[in-house]
C-alpha cells in the first residue's frame, strides 16, 4: 500500500470536486490531504466521507494568495517530512502550475493531467490523452520519490461507494521562503461561474452566434442547467467572446458530463478540446457538419430557434 | 539583455496520428511538423523585448530530432539571432527536456536575463517544462502569461487563471515567462527574413554534451493507441418549425432518462 498525499485548493467552504474524485479512486490506500489555509468543517466532513485518513491545514506568512515560489517552498518543506510515495492534485490552473515545480525540487517525475489511473500494489499506472486526444497512452513514473500526478477534473467521476476515513485534523506551520515573483493583485474575470476546465456542463457557441450580444441566449440556457459558457475559436477571433472562453487545441481542454455545441462545425482543433466529454449534443443547420459524427444527440436546425426551446424545456423539467 | 526562447516542434494540428507498431510512440514518418503555436508568442515577445532594449540578443533553443529544423529556422526568419538544437528522440520526457535546455543555455556561454516559451506544447500538453527549467535554474517564473511590460531588471506580467481572472506579478529578472495567446500577435517571417535565417548560426549538440543520460527519464509512455470509436449517436431533424418543439422535448427527455446527465 502506498502512502499518498492529495493537495487540494479550497473553493469557499468546500474542496474542489476533483479532490473527491481522486480520493474515491484511491479508496483502500492511506490518503492524507493538505491545503494551504484552514479546512472548514463542511470540507472536513466531505473528505472523511471519501476516505481521508488525515487532513493537514497549512499556514505561514505570505501564503494568503497563490504564488509559484511561496507555495512550492512551503509544500516542499511539508512534504519532505512525510515520506510520501505519491502526491496528487487536480489539473486546475494552480495544480498545473505548482506540481512541476514541486516535483523538480524532489528531482522527481510527474504525470500531467491523467484521465484515469490504477494503483497496482504501490505502483501507479496512468492513462492520458496525447496529441490533442487523437491517441491515448499509458504513463509510468520512475526515479526519486515522491512521484507527482495531476488528474483532469470530471474524468474519474465520483466513487459511489467510498470507504470512509477518520480525517483527523492537524495544523502545521510552513515557510514560503524568499520570493522574486511577487503577486500584487488579482483582477476579476468576466465570469464568476465554475471554470470551463472544471464545469460539469458546458454550452458553447460558434461563428454562427453572429455577434457577442447573441451569447445571451446561451447564458440563459446555462443559468437554467448550471452550465459554463464556452466558445469556438472562430467566435473568439470574431470578437464574440474572450479567449478565456475558447475550447480547443489552442484554448481549454474540457471534459464535462454534458457538452452542448451550438453553431459549431466540429473542426479537428475544436474536437481536440472537447472530444472526451461524456455526452455531446450538437445543434447545427448543416446536416453534414462534422460535429454530428461526434454527437450523441444531434439536432439539425437553427440554434436561434432551438436554444430558447431547450431553455424552456429544461425549465419545465427542472421545475424552474 | 540575453534573451532565450525555447521552442518545440510538434505535429501540425491537422495531422493524422497513428500509433507505431509496438505502441511505444506514434508513426513520425509522414508527419508535417510545425513550431508549437504557443511558442510563436514567445518568439514574438522576445523580439519585442529586444527591440525595446538596444544591444539585446535573442537565442532560440530546441530539443528534438534533427531531421527537420523548421521551428528553429522559422524563429530565426522572424528575427532571432542564433539557435541551438539538442538532438534527441521526439518522445523525451519533460524533465530530460528541461535538463537539456539548461545544458544548452550553459553551453551558449551567456547568462540569461529572460527565458521565454509557450505555456504548453500541443503534442503532449504536459505544461511542465517552463516550471521545471525555472526550478532547475533557481529563477522565478510565471506561466500562462497574457500581458508583459517592464525594464531590463523588473517586469510586470499578468497570468490567466480560472474564469479569465488575472494574477498580476512583479518579477525580478532573470526570470522564465511562459506565454499564452493574447500576449501579442506573432509576426510572419518576411521573405528576406527567411533568406537571412539560412545563414544564421545553428549549433547542434548531443544529449551527452548537455549531460542528459537515460536515467534522467522520469516519465515512460507505452501502449499508444487510438481512442475508442464512439458508437454513432441519434440525429433529429428540427428544420421544420412544426417538429421543433417535439424534437427538443425528446432530446431533453433522453438526456434525463437515457444519458442520465440532467
Ligand atoms: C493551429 C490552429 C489552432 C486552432 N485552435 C482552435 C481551438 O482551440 N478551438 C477552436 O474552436 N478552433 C480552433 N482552430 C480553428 C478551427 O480550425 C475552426 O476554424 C474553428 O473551430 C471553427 O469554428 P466554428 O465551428 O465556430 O465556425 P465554422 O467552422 O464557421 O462553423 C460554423 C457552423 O455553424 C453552423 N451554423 C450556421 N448558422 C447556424 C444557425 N443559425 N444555427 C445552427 N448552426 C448554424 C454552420 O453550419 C457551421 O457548421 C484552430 C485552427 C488552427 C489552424
Amino acid at each position: 500500500m502506498a502512502k499518498i498525499l492529495v493537495f487540494t485548493e479550497l473553493h469557499g467552504t468546500h474542496v474542489k470536486g476533483v479532490t473527491l474524485e481522486i480520493l474515491g479512486k484511491l479508496s483502500g490506500h492511506t490518503v492524507e490531504i493538505a491545503t494551504i489555509g484552514k479546512f472548514p468543517t463542511e470540507a472536513a466532513t466531505e473528505l472523511a466521507k471519501f476516505g481521508a485518513a488525515k487532513i493537514h491545514s497549512l499556514a505561514g506568512a505570505n501564503l494568503d494568495k497563490y504564488s509559484p515560489e511561496g507555495y512550492s517552498n512551503a509544500l516542499h518543506g511539508f512534504i519532505s517530512k512525510g515520506a510520501y510515495d505519491y502526491v496528487f492534485a487536480g489539473a486546475t490552473s494552480l495544480g498545473k502550475d505548482l506540481l512541476p515545480r514541486l516535483a523538480t525540487k524532489f528531482d522527481a517525475g510527474m504525470a500531467s493531467e491523467v484521465t484515469n489511473f490504477t494503483m497496482e500494489g504501490d505502483k501507479f499506472f496512468g492513462t492520458r490523452p496525447l496529441f490533442a486526444g487523437k491517441c491515448f497512452a499509458k504513463v509510468e513514473l520512475s526515479g526519486p520519490k515522491p512521484h507527482f500526478v495531476t488528474v483532469r477534473p470530471n474524468a474519474l467521476g465520483l466513487n459511489p461507494n467510498p470507504t470512509s476515513g477518520a480525517a483527523a485534523a492537524s495544523d502545521s506551520t510552513v515557510d514560503a521562503g524568499a520570493m522574486k515573483a511577487i503577486i500584487q493583485e488579482i483582477l476579476k474575470g468576466a465570469s464568476e461561474k465554475l471554470d470551463l476546465t472544471e464545469a460539469n456542463i458546458i454550452v458553447s457557441g460558434g461563428r454562427a452566434m453572429k455577434e457577442a450580444a447573441n451569447f445571451k441566449i446561451l447564458d440563459e440556457l446555462a443559468n437554467v442547467i448550471g452550465a459554463t459558457v464556452g466558445a469556438s475559436r472562430a467566435a473568439v477571433d470574431s470578437g464574440f467572446a474572450p479567449h478565456a472562453m475558447q475550447v480547443g487545441q489552442t484554448g481549454k481542454t474540457v471534459a464535462p458530463t454534458l457538452y452542448i455545441a451550438c453553431g459549431i462545425s466540429g473542426a479537428i482543433q475544436h474536437l481536440a478540446g472537447m472530444r472526451t466529454s461524456k455526452v455531446i449534443v450538437a445543434i447545427n443547420t448543416d446536416p453534414d457538419a462534422p460535429i454530428f459524427t461526434k454527437a450523441d444527440y444531434g439536432i439539425v436546425g437553427d440554434l436561434f430557434q432551438i436554444v430558447p426551446l431547450l431553455t424552456q424545456e429544461f425549465k419545465n423539467l427542472l421545475g424552474k | 539583455m540575453n534573451i532565450y526562447v525555447c521552442v518545440k516542434q510538434v505535429p501540425d494540428t491537422e495531422t493524422k496520428i497513428i500509433p507505431n507498431a509496438d505502441g511505444t510512440f506514434i508513426e513520425t514518418g509522414s508527419i508535417k511538423w510545425i513550431m508549437n503555436p504557443y511558442d510563436e508568442f514567445a518568439v514574438e515577445q522576445a523580439l519585442l523585448v529586444q527591440a525595446a532594449n538596444a544591444g539585446s540578443t535573442v537565442t532560440v533553443l530546441r530539443v528534438g530530432s534533427v531531421k527537420d529544423t523548421e521551428a528553429l529556422r522559422t524563429a530565426m526568419a522572424m528575427g532571432a539571432d542564433d539557435a541551438f538544437l539538442v538532438e534527441a528522440a521526439d518522445n523525451l520526457d519533460s524533465y530530460s527536456i528541461a535538463k537539456a535546455l539548461k545544458g544548452a543555455i550553459s553551453k551558449s556561454g551567456k547568462n540569461p536575463d529572460l527565458i521565454l516559451t509557450g505555456k504548453q506544447a500541443i503534442d503532449d500538453d504536459c505544461l511542465q517544462v517552463p516550471q521545471i527549467l525555472a526550478t532547475m535554474l533557481d529563477i522565478p517564473s510565471v506561466s500562462v502569461v497574457v500581458e508583459y511590460s517592464g525594464s531590463t531588471t523588473d517586469i510586470v506580467v499578468k497570468r490567466e487563471i480560472e474564469g479569465g481572472a488575472l494574477e498580476v506579478y512583479g518579477v525580478k529578472l532573470p526570470a522564465m515567462i511562459a506565454c499564452n495567446k493574447g500576449i501579442n500577435t506573432p509576426r510572419y517571417a518576411s521573405l528576406p527574413g527567411i533568406m537571412k535565417a539560412k545563414k544564421k548560426p545553428l549549433v547542434v549538440l548531443s544529449l551527452a554534451e548537455v549531460s542528459v543520460v537515460e536515467s534522467d527519464r522520469r516519465v515512460k509512455y507505452s501502449h499508444f493507441q487510438l481512442p475508442p470509436e464512439k458508437p454513432s449517436g441519434k440525429k433529429f431533424d428540427a428544420t421544420d418549425s412544426a417538429k421543433m418543439g417535439g424534437v427538443v422535448k425528446e432530446v431533453v427527455g433522453l438526456l434525463r432518462t437515457e444519458a442520465k446527465v440532467i
